[in-house]
């Protein structure tokens, strides 16, 4: 009787590690064959070009209006939190220091991923469960060269270049708010700045938009590429692609920043 | 040279505990038109998903022009690909592509045709399956269900493969536009002197097109021969299938 009962509890807890662990065996091979093929030619520059539209370009609206707002919001909060200890005049410098280091690289990540993630896994999980895929492969034509590495390249190549437009506008939002709101003297302000302003703050921004773009992509590709089922499948396939990506961009934001200042 | 295009010895293949397909035997001559005909969920579409390496079988063989397909490397498959055309159930069209890059994706993406070459080849091809050259430029989603068929046997024959499979041809056409198809179909094959594979339920699609026909049941090639000897089989599951009766040693799993 005891002896059962460990058993059967012994296997609700076995399979879903069991399961677990088949997922990330799968995603490694799937990140592995992935790489591979976007070193490897033939590679399809074009289709690069088309995704570099789609994630970069088109990304700029929503990028530049959540940075330009959070910008904003964080020398609305700095002043008010400062001024008690007569410290206003940090206001330019906590804006450039969390726009540049935390804020444009997440909420670029986070929108991206929301916008573009999603996309992604609808466009590839469609294609897997219309034969589209199957398709490719009887023309010769590798999926992984055809749809993966365009987006993956595409994703690392643009989500540094969003960060540093969400850069300057988040600092630039920081501006409008501490010169209009708050009175501060513009010159002295943007003194201010340029004074605090280090490479290593636009470097990590950077550094968190390339890995960024890679896990969006990553994420959005996969969930579409193994979907299965009809449209229930697909929309699942969005769904994870979203929330897994959003997940571990703020993990790895985390870790990153741990990588850059820890001393 | 051997005459047989394809040979398939004992082909087994299943997915986790359900057996799809059993120890498959089969034979398909060069230049010969073979369908296969079987119910619903019989492992039709596993059969030619197979004999093209879009899945892995389990156990047993099968050769393309003699070279082994079953647990041959990638790169080989790929080449192998070169050859063959198919023409999906649905379609399978690109539908971020127009029509016209539908047709030439073979011709731009591997055989390095220049892209207005390509175009012009890919109108010839959609002219020869009976499109208008004013149809090119259209999105697939665009086509009605027939028209998006006949472009995609246009995409599966531009490449002038050997070996063209055909995924259930006239499934959710009206009978008149089947029987267009299935002319186009005998059309491009013979005109190709290609070797064809096709799955279908469609007893008078597989009349029109077949050489031979083999029946699958239960993972296994339980019958072939021509029509005219389905005609007169006493083969009981033939009857029973080409009747179309519910009564007999077939029982529907509901």
């Amino acid at each position: 009787m005891l002896g059962k009962i460990i058993e059967n509890s012994l296997r609700k807890l076995g399979k879903p590690l069991v399961s677990f662990i088949f997922r990330l065996g799968q995603l490694s091979q799937f990140i592995a064959q992935s790489l591979y093929h976007t070193v490897t030619p033939p590679f399809y520059l074009r289709l690069v070009g088309r995704q570099l539209m789609d994630i970069g370009f088109y990304s700029l609206p929503v990028v530049a209006l959540t940075t330009i707002f959070a910008g904003m919001v964080i020398a609305l909060q700095t002043y008010s939190g400062f001024s008690s200890y007569g410290a206003e005049s940090a206001v330019a410098q906590v804006v450039l220091i969390a726009v540049t280091r935390e804020l444009a690289p997440v909420f670029c990540g986070l929108m991206v991923a929301g916008r573009i993630g999603a996309a992604m896994a609808a466009e590839i999980g469609t294609m897997r469960v219309t034969e589209q895929i199957d398709a490719l492969v009887t023309l010769s034509t590798n999926p992984f060269k055809y749809l993966v590495a365009p987006r993956l390249l595409a994703g690392v190549i643009v989500l540094p270049l969003l960060v540093l437009i969400g850069d300057i506008i988040g600092i630039f939002g920081g501006y409008v708010v501490a010169i209009y709101q708050l009175g501060f003297n513009p010159a002295n302000y943007i003194n201010s700045t340029i004074n605090e302003l280090q490479s290593i703050d636009i470097m990590i921004g950077i550094t968190k938009g390339a890995v960024f773009g890679f896990i969006i992509s990553l994420m959005g590709c996969y969930n579409g590429y193994k979907s299965k089922g009809g449209a229930q499948g697909v929309g699942d396939a969005t769904t994870n692609a979203v929330v897994a990506s959003s997940i571990l961009i703020l993990i790895f934001n985390y870790i990153i920043t741990g990588m850059f200042f820890t001393k | 040279m051997n005459e047989n295009k394809i040979e398939i010895r004992n082909l087994s293949k299943a997915f986790g505990k359900k057996v799809v397909l059993d120890g498959i035997d089969l034979d398909i001559k060069r230049g010969e038109s073979l369908v296969v005909i079987g119910g619903s969920g019989t492992g039709k579409s596993v059969l030619i998903k197979c004999i093209q390496g879009l899945l892995n079988a389990d156990s047993g063989s099968i050769k393309v022009d003699e070279e082994e397909v079953v647990g041959a490397p990638r790169k080989q498959v790929e080449a192998m690909h070169a050859k063959m055309g198919m023409l999906f159930q649905g379609g399978a069209l690109f539908d971020s592509l127009s029509v016209w890059e539908n047709v030439a994706f073979g011709l731009i993406e591997n055989q390095d045709m220049p892209k207005k070459q390509a175009k012009s080849e890919a109108i010839r091809v959609l002219r020869q399956v009976g499109l208008a050259p004013d149809v090119a430029d259209l999105s697939p989603s665009e086509l009605s269900g027939g028209m998006q068929k006949r472009v995609g046997l246009a995409r599966a024959i531009a490449t002038r493969p050997e070996i063209i499979f055909f995924d259930e041809p006239t499934t959710g056409l009206d009978p008149i536009m089947s029987d267009v198809i299935n002319d186009l179909i005998i059309e491009s094959v013979k005109g190709l002197g290609a070797t064809a594979l096709t799955i279908t339920h469609d007893m008078a699609s597989a009349r029109k097109i077949a050489d031979k026909i083999a029946m699958l049941y239960k993972g296994k090639i339980i019958w072939q021969g021509t029509v005219k000897e389905m005609d007169k089989t006493d083969n009981p599951y033939v009857r029973q299938f080409i009747n179309g009766c519910s009564q007999g040693p077939i029982k529907v799993e509901v």
